[in-house]
């Protein structure tokens, strides 16, 4: 059995990474949605730190490292650096309905914790409550990339979905390390590919701004 | 007898109640004028200001009817029963078994129902701006308090502030990430409520953007010291709720003695001072918000309080 207070830190961690998604589902300025994705990669990587800690697998501390160092320094150094490139650093994102995602973003967390607290009845308390909070950072960041219309924002929210699907490995007694580490890695392919289209994309047509793609594919805005 | 030495401490803490409230805002005054290096006025000036405007002579609109000139006596009667709910320097008085945490939030909404139809009521245009807009507000800060009321009830298993805070200092509470959002989101709350500076300018009347002064432009004489002494009982209700909730280190319960009563009431004070001290920094270091700006800040309070009911579902069991 694990100690009561080890557990709340690990919930404390997890439930923090919930809110820090809030948080950029909410912030729409370009340089404090990076900053932010920094701090979600912080949490995610202080989390599994912690569980790496009471569960007694050394391993983990691995995966938290290459979280840090990945997806809390390096990602968000790159972004800043194509952000300012293409220069968008400075723009406000027009977010439509910010209260109206935001209510969405609950009622997905509490879809995420009715789905995932029947299922997972039968495993122990540090696994539900990893497996619901990992959901709802997963279906956070989708909803993320579907309210947002800039390709960059839309890019973080697909990192914080990857940032969700490691809390959901750690709660499984983790996943082993080759595993973790190609998934980094091809996570750190995506983000050069997904950088060569934004520029590609901002040559075509001027502008990150995803919805004249949609022109383009002949769909009416 | 027993109920006799009840009835008294509950007299007691009315009475502590009343008297401090305006020692507490003049506190808040005098520490935001020091940390904008002025000398601020002394710590009893809302004291004198009261007793300035009860003297005066009352002015009344030919529009005004009944309702202007019941209204401000209950809003503070409202406002004073609440204040009386609220444990301050010890738990279990003989009133707190009366009502419970959401009778306090009910009184407090007919408080500010009273003082939005009030403010209507005699048709000048910057009273309905300021009714309007007060209940754009409680309209999300209202659900926002309920929900962190439900957060905390659910955490201690029952809605009875004595109760809470005897959990709170339990050792089945432990670190709990629900709570941490459950006090932030009561902090905006109570910042909406009582009209600072993010949400309102309590130090001016002479603002477009002013809700609860655009109330009570029209009150003037005792009707004004009421409603005055109304909002700084509010402001003093709002930082003992956080500080009975969150802090209840060093509370008295009932019947424990006259000593535990001083330790209580010395710790309240401590308590105070803190909360005070830390409203006065936080206004003196952020801008007022436009308006309609006010249901994002309101609506991200509304939001932790769901976030923190729905995360408890997940946590450990007590």
């Amino acid at each position: 059995m694990i100690d009561p207070l080890a557990l709340d830190v690990a919930h404390l961690f997890a439930g923090s990474l919930v809110l820090v998604s809030f948080m950029l589902l909410y912030q729409d300025r370009m340089t404090g949605l990076i900053n932010i994705f920094a701090l979600h990669a912080l949490v995610v990587s202080l989390s599994v730190a912690w569980q790496a800690y009471i569960q007694h697998a050394p391993h983990l501390y691995i995966t938290a490292a290459i979280a840090l160092v990945i997806k809390a320094v390096v990602i968000p150094f790159a972004l800043h650096r194509i952000v300012v490139r293409l220069g968008i650093h400075r723009t406000i994102e027009p977010v439509v309905g910010v209260g109206l995602t935001m209510l969405a973003g609950i009622g997905l967390v509490a879809l995420a914790i009715m789905v995932m607290l029947p299922i997972t009845a039968q495993a122990g308390t540090l696994a539900r409550e990893d497996l619901a909070f990992s959901l709802s950072v997963i279906l956070l960041g989708l909803l993320m990339m579907i309210s947002r219309r800039n390709a960059v924002s839309q890019v973080i929210g697909f990192m914080s979905i990857e940032n969700g699907l490691i809390l959901a490995a750690t709660g499984a007694k983790g996943m082993p390390l080759v595993v973790e580490i190609s998934v980094a890695f091809s996570i750190l392919v995506a983000l050069i590919v997904i950088g060569i289209f934004l520029f590609r994309i901002r040559e075509r047509f001027e502008t990150v701004d995803i919805h004249l793609l949609h022109e383009h594919r002949g769909e009416q805005p | 007898m027993a109920v006799i030495l009840d009835m008294l401490v509950q007299f007691c803490q009315m009475t502590v109640v009343l008297l401090l409230a305006p020692l507490l805002t003049g506190y808040v005054r005098k520490m935001k004028a020091q940390l904008l290096g002025r000398r601020g006025p002394p710590l009893l000036q809302p004291y004198r200001d009261l007793l300035r405007l009860l003297r005066k002579e009352v002015v009344l609109a030919h529009s005004a009817s009944w309702l202007f000139r019941v209204a401000p006596y209950l809003v503070f009667a409202a406002t004073w029963v609440a204040a009386a709910l609220v444990p301050t320097f010890a738990t279990g008085l003989i009133f707190s078994y009366a009502a419970d945490m959401i009778a306090i939030v009910a009184l407090l909404g007919s408080a500010r129902f009273m003082l939005a139809l009030a403010g209507l009521d005699v048709g000048t245009s910057f009273g309905g701006i300021g009714s309007s807009r007060e209940m754009m507000i409680a309209s999300l800060a209202e659900p926002a308090m309920l929900l962190v009321v439900f957060t905390v009830a659910l955490l201690a298993g029952s809605t009875q502030l004595s109760s809470i805070a005897a959990f709170m200092q339990g050792p089945g509470v432990g670190l709990r990430v629900s709570l941490a959002l459950a006090l932030v989101a009561l902090v905006m709350v109570a910042i909406a409520e009582n009209a600072r500076i993010p949400v309102d300018n309590p130090a001016t009347h002479l603002e477009l953007t002013m809700v609860h002064e655009a109330m009570i432009l029209e009150y003037s004489g005792r009707h004004l010291a009421v409603i005055e002494l109304a909002s700084f009982v509010k402001l003093l209700l709002y930082v003992s709720v956080i500080a009975c909730v969150f802090l209840p280190w060093g509370v008295a319960v009932s019947g424990q003695g006259f000593a535990a009563y001083l330790t209580g009431f010395a710790a309240y004070l401590v308590k105070l001072a803190a909360g005070g001290f830390l409203l006065a920094v936080f206004e003196t270091a952020i801008a007022k918000m436009r308006v309609f700006r006010v249901s994002d800040f309101l609506g991200a309070a509304l939001m932790l309080g769901l976030l923190a009911t729905l995360l408890l579902f997940v946590s450990r069991v007590t």
